[in-house]
């Protein structure tokens, strides 16, 4: 199975890159786990995201789009990272996220969504 | 955390940690069967242990220390043991702190190479293709025999059979256990990929069965891909497999029609194609021609693939490369049906007239006598040459030849296409 793996904002990572020491550690240990996902052929893509400040928001309602520039408030909610993992079931992808060095300076949340397989639009036709 | 939560947890830390604890331990002991068997103590220990103790900070570091000390109490008392037998005169003591400190280096090493030689071992060339594809999703992708034996539409007794005595054969052919250097390292490294690609079609053959482990098998081949040219960064033609393999999968929920028959490739809706892996395949085809392997046996082969990934419409298709890249692939692997696929990507650059003349040769090729693909892209020639009596015999012929339903009634559909029937006149 596939899941996307989202890392939370929080109001550090929404100010932008931390200092260049704090982020050359940063790196160097994400730079170990990804080469471990690599190797274990876990990983199929990711990256990390700008601050929603850099972001734009469309609203729909009806046949209305309304554009909406960032930042955004709800802070949490908003994503500053993801991945893309194949692994074997949602234990596996839950223990890779264990291992996963502390991607924030604060506490923060990393979320696992499993993403829809052929399986499923399977099940949806015979409902 | 629940008893049953923290079993969980445990076999899936084991399911992570299980190829590299077995590579590791492989190469100490050299028994593959032995370090499988000192893995799964570890295993048992962790079952009983963390309920107890709670699950380690890092479980695998744990894990690799038990197996390592179970390593080394073998170790102890086989050197005991021969010490008995031959009595040796040489200090014990000595040789165990030897021996505790090869196996600390050994599991310390760098585990991608332990890992690598732990495929070469699993495809080592003295087992049958079954075996070794059954050792390897044993072994490396750490699936249970009851999922290789669903896998492989065999039983579970089969499978288990076949992994010992894999295990048995590598034992008294008294395998190497150092990675191959040189030209050997060519020939295993052949012996590995055709195992990998062996796995990845038993998959991609099944995707019209009901049995979803089976399409699985894909994801499973394509993950072995990508750990081995993750820990074997050089080798252009794992890179090229990983593309072709890539780039195919690409297609699984694109290629199966709505009741279940094969769609081909020109009629599929590319919308469904899945673009991530096409990206990943390209990415993969492109690191094996910077490693100069564009004209591998597997490279070629993506090639071909990338080129239908590439037309994001069908009649956009750059036949005519396609047509090239066959010319280099039968020049690599002279193969009478890689002769034939030419032969359809001829006909599609440069017309049917062109495809007939090549098929011609292939028509009086023995090894393809009875090979449907043959008589179906006949048919397919002459119906674009407008000779429509013979295509539809030609058709008639190739449905003759089906197993499998949903083929035998396109191939049906495609002869009543041709008009009435009747006697052939030309």
């Amino acid at each position: 199975m596939r899941v996307m793996v989202l890392v939370k904002a929080t109001e550090d990572s929404e100010k932008g890159l931390p200092p260049a020491s704090e982020f050359a550690d940063m790196m160097e240990a994400m730079g170990k786990f990804n080469e471990e996902l690599i190797k274990a052929g876990v990983m199929l893509a990711g990256d990390g995201l700008k601050p929603s400040s850099h972001g734009k928001r469309i609203h729909f309602d009806g046949p209305k789009r309304t554009v909406i520039d960032g930042p955004f408030a709800e802070t949490r909610e908003l994503v500053a990272g993801y991945w893309l993992w194949q692994v074997k079931d949602m234990a596996e992808a839950v223990e890779w996220v264990r291992r996963c060095p502390n991607p924030m300076r604060g506490p923060s949340d990393i979320e696992i969504r499993p993403l829809y397989e052929m399986s499923d639009f399977e099940d949806l036709e015979k409902r | 955390m629940a008893d049953t939560d923290i079993h969980r947890t445990v076999e899936t830390v084991f399911r992570i940690e299980q190829a590299r604890l077995i590579a590791g331990l492989t190469r100490m002991l050299r028994d593959v069967g032995l370090a499988e068997e000192l893995a799964q103590d570890a295993l048992v220990k962790a079952l009983s242990e963390w309920p107890k103790s709670g699950v380690p900070d890092n479980p695998g570091a744990w894990l690799m220390a038990a197996a390592k000390r179970r390593a080394i109490d073998r170790l102890r008392r086989a050197r005991v043991q021969e010490r008995k037998h031959a009595e040796i005169g040489r200090d014990l003591d000595e040789g165990r702190d030897d021996a505790v400190e090869q196996i600390d280096a050994a599991l310390d090493d760098d585990i991608g190479d332990d890992l690598l030689n732990l495929i070469f071992i699993a495809c080592h060339p003295v087992l049958s293709p079954e075996a070794r594809a059954a050792l390897t999703l044993r072994l490396i992708a750490g699936l249970t025999t009851k999922e290789i034996a669903r896998a492989f539409l065999t039983t579970e007794p089969t499978v288990a059979q076949r992994i010992t005595r894999a295990k048995k054969t590598l034992k008294e052919a008294g395998a190497a256990y150092e990675i191959p250097r040189g030209e050997e390292r060519a020939v295993r490294l052949a012996s590995v990929l055709e195992v990998v690609y062996l796995i990845f079609n038993e998959g991609y053959a099944a995707t019209a069965g009901d049995d979803l482990i089976r399409a699985d098998l894909c994801a499973e081949a394509q993950r072995l891909g990508r750990i081995l040219t993750g820990i074997a960064p050089n080798e252009p033609e794992a890179f090229g497999l990983l593309a072709l393999m890539e780039i195919q999968a690409s297609r699984l929920k694109a290629r199966i029609g709505p009741d279940g028959e094969a769609v081909p490739l020109p009629e599929q809706d590319r919308a469904q194609w899945d673009w991530l892996l096409i990206g990943r395949g390209l990415d993969a085809l492109e690191h094996a021609e910077h490693l100069d392997g564009a004209d591998g046996h597997y490279a070629l082969q993506a090639a071909i693939a990338a080129c239908h990934g590439r037309a994001s419409r069908a009649e956009d298709t750059d036949w005519a490369r396609i047509a090239g890249l066959y010319d280099r692939l039968a020049a690599v692997t002279p193969s009478p049906v890689i002769r034939l696929n030419g032969a359809v990507a001829h006909s599609m650059a440069y017309g049917p007239e062109v495809g007939l003349a090549l098929l011609a040769p292939l028509e009086r090729d023995e090894t393809l006598r009875g090979y449907l693909p043959l008589y179906a892209a006949r048919g397919d020639f002459l119906f674009r040459a407008a000779r429509y009596a013979e295509a539809r015999a030609a058709f008639e012929q190739a449905a003759k030849l089906s197993r499998n339903t949903a083929e035998r009634n396109f191939l049906l559909k495609r002869a009543a296409a041709c008009g009435p029937a009747g006697p052939i006149t030309c």
